[in-house]
């Protein structure tokens, strides 16, 4: 079996465990948690491409989040938009504007990467806030309405479950797609050393800016199918911690790894809920967790799973 | 009949009788929403002590129609998303009957579109306006709006002739509500702001606009804000020598701002809930009795003092049981009853609920309270 063949059932595979997930939680709570995860995968696995493969921090990825999020919600509600060509309009818009920021932006490399999109996220969190009259300020916006498919509404947990989770997929079959062909592999050269990949002929400026770019648009995309489904949006759920549990997802997930970011958009959404019962202890817990996560599986849980997987073979040979 | 079926018969009797008490006791489900953690952590944890505390004293004292209530209490954190996904659990998972909180206006905001589609009763704890203005079916609330802050202050300015302040807001949720309001109900009162400067919630020094504030005409100083920001203005004030008087919003209206503000905080006054001077009010005052009562049960439960934040989950928790003694417990008949909850005295006020008002309160839920010798006292107007 080749390697694509094997991405083809493994991808097909995942792609039927999330279409029948809904039938097995039928009217529980989880399926609304679920489509939260769905939005997280996107975001993680946008951000994976530009932290795990191209191996360039963003700490402002909320950011491009919230601004697909208020594009799509302000044409929308001020400019009566169709939802979908908000959507369109959001990520295109984004898409330019991570374009232009990245030339200047990814030119800088390690602590400074880190503070510029730190800087960048955080000049978006006060313009959200400060900007009382188009985004309705820190208490938020709301009336946004939802997506619509001929007949079909999506306004109940089921159909944005399958909205958010056909988005999602999408992104994860592109995601693989893009890490196994010539642009994959070149990113993967910029990652390990950035003077080898140009020597080689990679164009690494241009390259860093164009995965940039996509990453802040899947982000966008994101953000307008949050705003969407939630019919409501505050600056609160962009802000500075969520750049940062963003890059948590990625890292416990696995750097590299589209299914490990999957992994990790899971765990963080699902964890807080199942740390419910602790009571106050739930945030120690959780830490605790995370802590324990990095320290023994430095190569995340998918790079956790294979270690172990080859440990146990290992045993068996010997 | 052998001794083995005998003794199936008999644990069947007795699994039966111990099955009954519990079908009788079974309790009443009340979901809570509040931000105990991150930034609204000083509205959010003593909302969630009190609305625990309140429902034990209700437990103790024989439960609502002798049913116990449960309290099913998450957190938000501040976070819409948050506050969505913990919504959606306390109805699909937990089966509740009524809500209250969350704390902030966003988290609100955020969740009014499931309580609205799910027909559940939500009393919140935030205070915005936008809340209960157009009225919604299911949604109540019980924090004071700023407009009604705003009016009492803008009612002794006019008193004490002053029709030229400075406002200075902080840049959040809070501050900007306050903001708007100050500005929009200024011409009401003859009163002109002249100059409108804001404040980032984690600033840490405002001298350049008090500074810039004393270059002005103004005759009076509003600074809207919740600690610790305030303290701060009022520091910076006095030492730059400024010797209008001060004003602030209820934002701060708890002992925490005395002791931040230290002597600086000498003669500002500000609107607030009357459980900061309940001591003061004459024993006319309806709500002189609940008021001391929960400063009281609180202190000795918490060993700090109750504020008016924490009322806000007192009067929500108390409105619920009032609603529910009235009628049934099914969410339909709860929100029925809240509708028509008249003269109920609370922490924060004298609610009157009717259809065209889901928020309940009149600017006589504010009394004006002045810092004396670092105490509270009442204003006497």
């Amino acid at each position: 079996m080749t390697k694509s063949q094997r991405d083809i059932i493994i991808f097909t595979a995942f792609g039927l465990a999330v279409m029948i997930t809904p039938l097995l939680l039928r009217g529980n709570y989880l399926l609304n948690v679920f489509v939260f995860i769905g939005i997280n995968t996107m975001l993680a696995v946008a951000l994976n491409l530009l932290l795990g493969f191209a191996g360039q921090i963003s700490l402002g990825h909320a950011a491009f989040f919230g601004l697909g999020a208020y594009i799509s919600g302000i044409l929308t509600t001020r400019y009566a938009f169709d939802p979908w060509m908000a959507m369109v309009a959001a990520a295109l818009c984004v898409g330019v504007i991570a374009f232009i920021i990245g030339f200047p932006i990814l030119k800088l490399k390690g602590h400074y990467l880190a503070m510029a999109t730190l800087g960048f996220g955080i000049i978006v969190y006060i313009i959200f806030n400060e900007t009382v009259d188009w985004t309705g300020g820190p208490s938020g916006m709301s009336g946004i309405p939802n997506l619509s498919l001929g007949p079909i509404i999506f306004d109940s947990y089921m159909t944005n479950y399958y909205l958010i989770w056909v988005f999602t997929l999408l992104t994860m079959l592109l995601s693989v797609n893009l890490a196994n062909s010539r642009i994959g592999r070149a990113l993967r050269a910029i990652h390990d050393s950035e003077v080898a990949a140009r020597v080689m002929g990679v164009n690494v400026r241009l390259l860093k800016v164009q995965i940039f770019t996509v990453s802040a648009l899947i982000s966008a995309l994101a953000g307008s199918l949050y705003a969407h489904t939630m019919t409501f949006i505050a600056p609160a759920s962009f802000g500075f911690n969520f750049s940062v549990e963003l890059v948590t997802m990625v890292i416990i997930g696995g750097l590299g790894s589209i299914y490990g970011s999957f992994l990790g958009a899971a765990i963080l959404t699902l964890l807080p809920e199942f740390l419910r019962v602790f009571h106050d202890f739930d945030i120690v817990i959780y830490g605790l967790l995370l802590i324990v996560m990095t320290i023994f599986m430095p190569g995340g849980l998918i790079g956790g799973f294979e270690a172990l997987a080859a440990a146990i073979n290992r045993r068996k040979e010997a | 009949m052998s001794t083995k079926t005998f003794r199936v018969i008999f644990m069947f009797l007795l699994l039966a009788i111990m099955a009954i008490p519990a079908v009788a006791a079974e309790p009443v489900k009340i979901g809570a929403l509040f931000s105990i953690t991150g930034p609204p952590s000083f509205l959010g944890e003593p909302e969630r002590n009190t609305a625990q505390m309140v429902v034990d004293e209700i437990n103790k004292s024989g439960g609502l129609k002798g049913r116990k209530i449960e309290l099913v209490i998450y957190d938000t954190q501040g976070d819409p998303t948050k506050a969505n996904q913990a919504a959606t659990r306390l109805i699909k998972d937990d089966k509740v009957v009524a809500i209250i909180g969350p704390s902030t206006t966003g988290e609100t905001m955020a969740i009014i579109p499931i309580i609205e589609k799910a027909k559940i009763p939500l009393i919140s704890c935030a205070a915005g306006v936008k809340i209960t203005e157009p009225v919604k079916k299911w949604v109540f609330k019980t924090a004071q709006n700023d407009a009604l802050a705003v009016a009492r202050i803008y009612e002794q300015l006019k008193k004490r002739r002053i029709s030229k302040v400075a406002i200075l807001t902080v840049s959040d949720g809070f501050g900007s509500s306050g903001r708007e309001q100050l500005i929009s109900q200024a011409k009401n009162y003859n009163i002109q702001v002249i100059s409108d400067e804001t404040y980032g919630p984690k600033d840490t020094d405002m001298t350049a606009q008090v500074t810039k504030i004393r270059g002005s005409q103004a005759q009076a100083l509003i600074c809207w804000g919740t600690n610790p920001g305030p303290a701060v203005v009022a520091r910076n004030v006095k030492q730059l020598g400024l010797k209008i008087p001060l004003y602030m919003s209820h934002g701060v209206s708890s002992k925490k701002f005395i002791e931040l503000a230290g002597d600086a905080g000498e003669g500002i006054i500000l609107p607030s809930g009357r459980v900061l001077v309940a001591n003061f009010l004459p024993n006319s005052d309806p709500q002189k009795k609940a008021l001391i009562a929960y400063v009281k049960n609180y202190q000795k439960r918490y060993k700090t003092e109750g504020d008016h934040f924490g009322g806000h989950a007192w009067d929500a928790v108390m409105l619920l049981k009032g609603a529910i003694e009235r009628g049934d417990d099914t969410p339909a008949a709860i929100r029925d009853q809240l509708e028509q909850t008249k003269s109920f005295s609370g922490i924060g006020g004298i609610f009157n609920f009717s259809t065209q008002d889901h928020a309940g309160l009149t600017k006589d839920a504010f009394v004006l309270v002045e810092v004396k010798k670092n105490k509270w006292i009442l204003v006497k107007e």
